[in-house]
């Protein structure tokens, strides 16, 4: 459950931490993780997702992910039916409020083919930043007399030493790789993030590698000409991706919202027969075209031209 | 349609619910219509409401039409005082500085407990709900408000599974349990608000909505409810309260 300290230490010192470039493809990045790795994926819900990395491994064939995330939306539908991973932990797990329960989620958890293992959403982020402090648990307040603490044998309480109170012990995760999608960062990996920071740096903290995609790459310079703006420092990351729309059809905050066509269209293809539905989308979008461009191509440049003007109408007054 | 029938039941619930937020409290709201409710008071009554969402804002005003598919996209940072990561939000609640949590929800018992994870046996539930996201913390560590439909396989003895902690068995067992703060303050549904006996932790009637008579409650209602005789009786919405809620939801995506 929780990694041996000194392991974890020297799996962090095993790797060469240097300044150093890491740019690269998203198939050469996909081979980096392999099949069992407990995998991070960053972002939240529809946001920041590392669309285009899951998409390098749903067409590498990889299997049995252990997946976390504080949030799933679509992403998780595609991982359990792909067959990437058939075990996801988090909080929430559905498409969104707006498109009802996912019917995907429910065909794999109902018949026993995948689990979604349910945490609270402050617990998950606290395993995070339990395992990005080196620590092996961290205390809160959550959790306590309900159901979703008593189907997770993990969860120990302890009395206060100083208080005497009652407290849930969360126990730290370290996950294998991180998966994180960002706006900008520079070829070794130095991460700035615009609006909604979620789980990301603790996320990158606390994993054994990072794989970045990244909207854009700039110099190593702008970055210095900012690093109050730095949010994931490079010596966490093992891989630097550079793919526009690499959330697509999820959002990157300040450049693109939802695609909603897609969403909307995804939601009704698994609406009937969920299985058949997720298949069809999968075949469609993931393993037909032949490149990420290609992908985006099929999004349609009406969608990306309209998700962008709404991404950047954030920053109007 | 009488003229109180003139609004759905989701129009109904944002309307009841946002009255009970008031002007510089905090409110952590959920997604639907909490979120819409706390926008709702702060346009009407509240201007110094401050709300918080658990994708890590701080603060916002949300803007009408562009209501967001969750609480963790863009659309729920307009302008915001400040955006945090979603675990030094969530940990607010646990520092004390959230009066009120305000959430949706799929199940509700006797003693304010909410489901939003299993229906049946949890091994193998008929159906596999969505989760707890932040509905667990948040109902662990602060009052909580919840706003839902009144049917009465949604009001039940005993949920199949307590994902969201209210007064759990009732009477001291919330605080027993290593809860110490906190508690559901009100339930909001298209019928009444509902609120809990200070020493058995049961629900009871506080209000009942125009037109709307003890038999219909005690009929949707899976469990004995108590309803005063002299219970009172809420305002119906108004028409600027309808048309200020229709302005920020006019393609009815929280409200249909």
């Amino acid at each position: 459950m929780v990694r041996s300290y000194l392991e974890l230490r020297q799996d962090t010192a095993d790797r060469d931490r240097s300044l150093r470039e890491k740019v690269m493809s998203l198939d050469e990045a996909a081979a980096l993780v392999s099949d069992g790795d407990h995998v991070a994926l960053g972002g939240c819900t529809m946001s920041r997702t590392p669309l285009a990395m899951i998409w390098a491994l749903i067409r590498a064939r990889r299997k049995n992910l252990m997946v976390s995330r504080s949030i799933t939306s679509t992403e998780g539908d595609l991982l359990f039916a792909s067959g990437v991973s058939r075990h996801i932990l988090t909080s929430w797990f559905s498409q969104g409020i707006v498109w009802g329960i996912s019917k995907v989620m429910r065909h794999y958890t109902e018949s026993g083919q995948a689990r979604f293992e349910e945490w609270s959403h402050m617990s998950i982020g606290l395993r995070y930043r339990a395992g990005a402090m080196g620590l092996p648990f961290l205390p809160t307040r959550s959790m306590m007399g309900s159901d979703v603490a008593g189907l997770l044998p993990d969860i120990k309480e302890m009395e206060c030493p100083y208080t005497g109170e009652r407290l849930t012990l969360l126990p730290a995760l370290n996950p294998d790789i991180a998966l994180i999608h960002v706006q900008r960062c520079d070829a070794y990996g130095n991460a700035q993030l615009d609006g909604l920071p979620f789980m990301d740096a603790d996320i990158a903290m606390a994993a054994n590698r990072v794989i970045l995609t990244t909207e854009r790459i700039v110099s190593n310079d702008q970055i210095r000409r900012s690093p109050d703006q730095t949010k994931i420092p490079f010596f966490t990351v093992e891989a630097v991706v550079e793919v526009p729309f690499g959330s697509a059809p999820h959002e990157c905050y300040g450049l693109y919202e939802p695609f909603f066509d897609n969403l909307d269209a995804y939601a009704a293809m698994t609406r009937q027969d969920a299985a058949r539905g997720v298949t069809e989308y999968l075949e469609r979008y993931f393993y037909e075209p032949a490149s990420w461009a290609d992908y985006l191509g099929l999004l349609g440049i009406d969608s990306i031209l309209d998700a962008s003007r709404r991404g950047r109408s954030i920053y109007n007054d | 349609m009488t003229e109180a029938g003139d609004y759905t039941a989701s129009e109904l619930l944002s309307v009841m619910s946002g009255r009970l937020l008031e002007d510089g409290q905090c409110v952590f709201a959920g997604v639907g219509v909490p979120l819409l409710a706390a926008t709702l008071a702060q346009r009407l009554h509240g201007p110094g409401l401050t709300i918080l969402f658990e994708g890590g804002v701080l603060g916002p005003f949300v803007v009408p039409g562009e209501l967001p598919p969750s609480t963790n996209e863009q659309r729920c940072t307009r302008r915001a005082n400040m955006l945090l990561t979603i675990t030094d939000v969530l940990l607010l609640l646990q520092r004390g500085y959230v009066d009120v949590g305000f959430m949706g929800g799929a199940q509700i018992d006797r003693h304010g407990n909410l489901n939003s994870s299993f229906i049946g046996d949890p091994a193998d539930p008929a159906i596999r709900l969505p989760g707890s996201g932040g509905g667990n913390d948040i109902s662990s560590l602060t009052q909580m408000i919840v706003a839902m439909r009144h049917e009465k396989r949604r009001f039940v003895e005993a949920v199949d599974f307590v994902t969201s902690p209210g007064y759990l068995a009732g009477g001291p067992s919330r605080r027993e349990a290593g809860l110490v703060a906190g508690g559901t303050y009100r339930v909001v549904t298209d019928l009444a608000i509902l609120g809990f006996d200070g020493e058995t932790r049961q629900m009871m009637v506080k209000a009942l909505h125009p037109g709307v008579s003890p038999e219909q409650v005690r009929d949707n209602t899976g469990f004995d409810i108590a309803i005063d005789a002299d219970v009172a009786t809420t305002e119906p919405p108004s028409a600027r309260e309808l048309a200020v809620l229709r302005e920020l939801d006019p393609d009815r995506l929280y409200t249909a």
